[in-house]
């Protein structure tokens, strides 16, 4: 639906400082909260980059300098290539969606109010502001004919928030800043409201810079995390893949936390691995052109599969025991797992099962490949430049888009 | 009288003789008896603070237990909130011509006017200080063992007592102020010189008002230091449920929350 | 010179024939009905009197307590001036601006203008400054100007509080005013003043006051009730 709508800016910090008066007193001598050192990096368009890090360690200050809520004491911060700081800042903020974690809906207002601030700010006409308050509602999964005359206080904290994203969408801003957005909201409603929201942003491809504290939040949601350490350095700025593998230093090992490989594999699909190969047979084949392919493969036990190609289970030793192969299954083909699995349930899949390899089919139920918990091992440990992950596979070729390096600094 | 209406009167002068009435006596303006003086202006400060004091001290004895027992048991609400707006509705000349003209003239009488006009603020004042008291102090008394009357006194009332005093300097600026009304009823109060201005003259008239406008600001303010002394420490420091200006309008804070809206 | 700064009413002296309601000073509905309209013009003196003041003090409140919304610094001060303000007796107050202003509605107006600041003033500031910071972070962050931002959010979400400052305001000026003869302005306390043992005088003048108050007061709730439609939402 969104493809006239889709646009989205690159988002670009050029040594940007923010400098708080020095703490005095009992915390004489400790980092300013909020400050931010020496600031550069790229956010790619239509891209989700997650600033993340502990209190104070100047993450919402970075967000909140792009639409000049803050201003920075020195850099450059770039939208397309266009200073932020070239336009007045009211101008420049209604270009930029902005959703808080307290969501900030006017309580006054109703809800098609609300999401028509920013169009009547254009001064849309009223006709166009109302057919895109329905459009935005509908977009965030949310009836028109039933919310738009109600107010923010009938609402849950959940719909509120979707609201919130509504309002900041309403005048299609190529860029949206998002501070902890599903942090008040219970985890149950927050992993809903942060599928639909990945949904959405399949939908609108905006560039969103989003803050959280949470290293699994940020995990989930991000194309790019930038961790920042207290005092507002960069630490690291990266995949959420190579994050894991490789943090950079301690401090990025010890904020991703201890189970960071784990979390590794709930970021990895099993089609981004290489996986083992299967000899596969046919019943009445020649046991010799199978017993050639048995040595080729990386398994010694041949898989059965049907005239389509689909694995039927696990071949005995004694099918192999006349001219032409007898369908004898030592075991079924169980678990499948497919190539769009994350690897966490492959692994879960193989776990429970007791098995030491499972078949993996592709979407049309072929057999792709042999999953084992050696290849799941292996795959932890790949080098970084051949790390990859889903999201990087439908990355769109163009160098703006996909050069994110962190400059040096 | 009519001619000079609108033409205000050279004021320097009217306010330097007010001045000099409140300190040298003079003789009266039907003749006779001499009027004024540091004497005569004592005196009826004297009575002007001993009818208001009575007057308080009777509200507070009758409104203090009884917002103190409504806010504990969280009873009454539109009682307790609803005597200050019809408190605020009856005029305070209203209240006392009832008195005066369905009782009569006399002490008793006035005093139980102002009485009744202190009672409102100091119940709802209470009333709002004590519900607003945090109820998880409360419910943590209670589950230490604390009887109801010893968590009224011991917790509800010095965490209130901040908002009782705000109630308590409500009712003195208007009983300060309607006890004026009094020598209406033959109560000799520092309203005298004003309701018998044909005796004491316009000197008389203005020297009573400047004192009894300096007294009200300072007992207002007295008040207030005494609030300040009885609040307890922890209250003082990083209060947060008043903000900003009401900060420093003390008497006036917890009024607002007092009004339905 | 004394003589001419007399501020009080001419009292009425009234003719005591024997037997008469009058003359015993009872309360008889019969003499209410036949002398209601006495107390026309002394009631519009209250209604007049009553709204230009809280017309004005509510518009030199809003003046200020924009200022203070603006800069910080002014609230404090000025809160402070109206709540002394207040604490001077109106009778007081009255009188002493008699040398300055005259005697008139003039300087009733000016002595009831000030006692309106200490509600209205602080309502206001509180009102304004209660608006939660999430709601000015979004607003700011959409791209409100500060000008929006006041009239378009702070306002409006402001106006609850406001209007309760103008309720409280409103009906503590009519009380005030019938104290307001002691400046020469009239009003329904001239009436009760020049009769005051006078039952059925007292109960009509002061019950006309009294009126006069819960009419105000139900209209303004009437008014808030229109101008604020998103309080009576139900919560989820």
């Amino acid at each position: 639906m969104a493809d006239q709508h889709r646009q989205a800016a690159v988002v670009e910090f050029d040594h940007v400082t923010k400098r708080y008066d020095a703490p005095t007193g009992r915390d004489k001598g400790k980092p300013t909260p909020g400050a931010v050192n020496d600031l550069s990096m790229k956010v790619p368009a239509g891209k989700i980059c997650i600033l993340v890090g502990p209190s104070g360690c100047g993450k919402t200050t970075t967000m909140k300098m792009i639409n000049r809520i803050i201003e920075p004491t020195s850099g450059t911060i770039r939208l397309q290539g266009e200073d932020v700081t070239g336009s007045p800042p009211d101008e420049l903020r209604r270009r930029i969606g902005y959703v808080i974690q307290q969501v900030g809906l006017f309580p006054h207002l109703t809800i098609a109010d609300n999401v028509a601030t920013v169009p009547r700010l254009l001064r849309w006409d009223g006709s166009r502001t109302r057919a895109r308050v329905d459009e935005m509602l509908d977009l965030v999964g949310m009836d028109p004919s039933i919310y738009r005359g109600r107010y923010p206080k009938e609402l849950s904290g959940g719909q509120r928030q979707r609201v919130g994203v509504a309002r900041a969408l309403a005048a299609d801003p190529p860029v949206m800043l998002m501070d902890e957005p599903f942090g008040a909201v219970d985890p149950i409603a927050r992993e809903k409201l942060q599928n639909e929201f990945l949904r959405l942003q399949e939908d609108i491809g905006k560039t969103i810079v989003f803050v959280t504290h949470d290293i699994d939040e940020a995990i989930k949601m991000g194309d790019r995390i930038a961790v920042l350490r207290t005092g507002g350095k960069l630490a690291q700025y990266a995949s959420p893949a190579e994050l894991l593998m490789y943090p950079a230093d301690e401090f990025v090992e010890d904020f991703v936390g201890a189970d960071r490989a784990l979390k590794r594999l709930a970021l990895q699909r099993v089609r981004d691995i290489d996986l083992w190969t299967a000899a596969t047979v046919r019943s009445g084949e020649p046991v010799a052109e199978a017993r050639r392919k048995i040595a080729e493969a990386d398994i010694d036990i041949p898989l059965v599969v049907d005239d389509h190609g689909r694995p039927q289970g696990w071949l005995s030793e004694r099918g192999l025991a006349g001219e032409r192969v007898r369908p004898e299954l030592r075991s079924r083909a169980e678990p499948l797992v497919e190539l769009d699995d994350v690897l966490r349930d492959a692994l879960a899949d193989l776990i429970e099962s007791e098995v030491h390899y499972s078949p993996v089919v592709d979407p049309d139920g072929c057999l792709a490949g042999v999953l084992s918990l050696e290849v799941i091992s292996q795959s932890l440990h790949v080098p970084p430049e051949r790390a990859r992950t889903s999201t990087e596979l439908v990355e769109p070729a163009g160098d703006d888009a996909v050069s994110a390096e962190i400059e040096p600094a | 009288m009519n001619a000079v209406a609108g033409t205000p009167p050279f004021a320097a002068n009217a306010f330097v003789e007010a001045i000099e009435f409140l300190i040298t006596p003079r003789e009266s303006v039907t003749g006779g008896v001499q009027v004024g003086g540091v004497d005569e202006m004592l005196t009826l400060t004297a009575n002007h603070m001993l009818l208001s004091a009575a007057a308080i001290a009777i509200a507070c004895l009758v409104a203090l237990p009884l917002g103190l027992w409504l806010g504990h048991v969280g009873k009454g609400e539109f009682l307790a909130i609803s005597a200050s707006n019809v408190g605020r509705a009856v005029p305070t000349l209203a209240l006392i011509a009832f008195f005066i003209a369905f009782l009569g003239l006399g002490f008793l009488n006035v005093l139980a006017a102002l009485t009744l006009l202190a009672i409102p603020p100091i119940l709802t004042n209470t009333y709002v200080g004590v519900r607003g008291v945090d109820r998880d102090a409360v419910d943590a008394a209670r589950g230490m063992g604390m009887t109801e009357p010893q968590i009224v006194r011991r917790v509800e009332l010095p965490l209130s007592l901040r908002s009782v005093f705000g109630g308590v300097q409500l009712s003195a600026i208007s009983v300060v102020a309607t006890a004026i009304l009094g020598p209406l009823a033959s109560v000799e109060t520092l309203g005298t010189p004003i309701v018998s201005v044909n005796v004491y003259g316009q000197a008389g008239l203005l020297g009573a008002s400047i004192l009894v406008a300096a007294l009200a600001i300072l007992i207002n303010a007295l008040l207030g230091v005494a609030q300040r002394a009885l609040t307890p420490r922890g209250l003082k420091a990083g209060r947060s449920e008043a903000p900003g200006i009401l900060r420093r309008i003390p008497f006036l804070q917890r009024q607002g929350s007092a009004q339905p809206t | 010179m004394s003589a001419a700064l007399l501020p009080l009413v001419q009292l009425d002296i009234r003719s005591r024939r024997g037997g008469t309601c009058e003359s015993e000073d009872g309360f008889c509905p019969d003499w209410i009905v036949d002398n209601l309209d006495r107390y026309v013009s002394p009631l519009l003196e209250h209604v007049v009197l009553t709204m230009v003041s809280v017309g004005i003090g509510f518009a030199i409140a809003f003046a200020v307590a924009l200022l203070a919304h603006r800069r910080e610094w002014v609230s404090a001060p000025v809160g402070a001036l109206t709540s002394v303000l207040f604490t001077i007796p109106s009778v007081a107050a009255f009188l002493l601006l008699v040398p300055l202003t005259g005697l008139g509605p003039l300087t009733a107006i000016v002595a009831l203008v000030g006692y309106t600041q200490v509600f209205l003033f602080r309502n206001m500031v509180n009102g304004l400054s209660n608006v939660g910071e999430e709601t000015k972070d979004a607003a700011r962050g959409m791209g409100l100007t500060e000008r929006q931002l006041l009239w378009r959010v702070e306002l409006p979400l402001a106006v609850p509080e406001i209007l309760a400052g103008l309720r409280i305001a409103t009906v503590t000026t009519v009380n005030l005013a019938t104290l307001a003869f002691f400046a020469g302005a009239g009003g329904l306390g001239a009436q009760i003043y020049t009769d005051i043992t006078f039952r059925s005088n007292v109960v009509v003048a002061g019950g006309l006051a009294i009126l006069l108050a819960a009419l105000f007061d139900l209209l303004i709730l009437g008014g808030q009730r229109l101008a604020t439609p998103w309080r009576r939402a139900a919560a989820a």
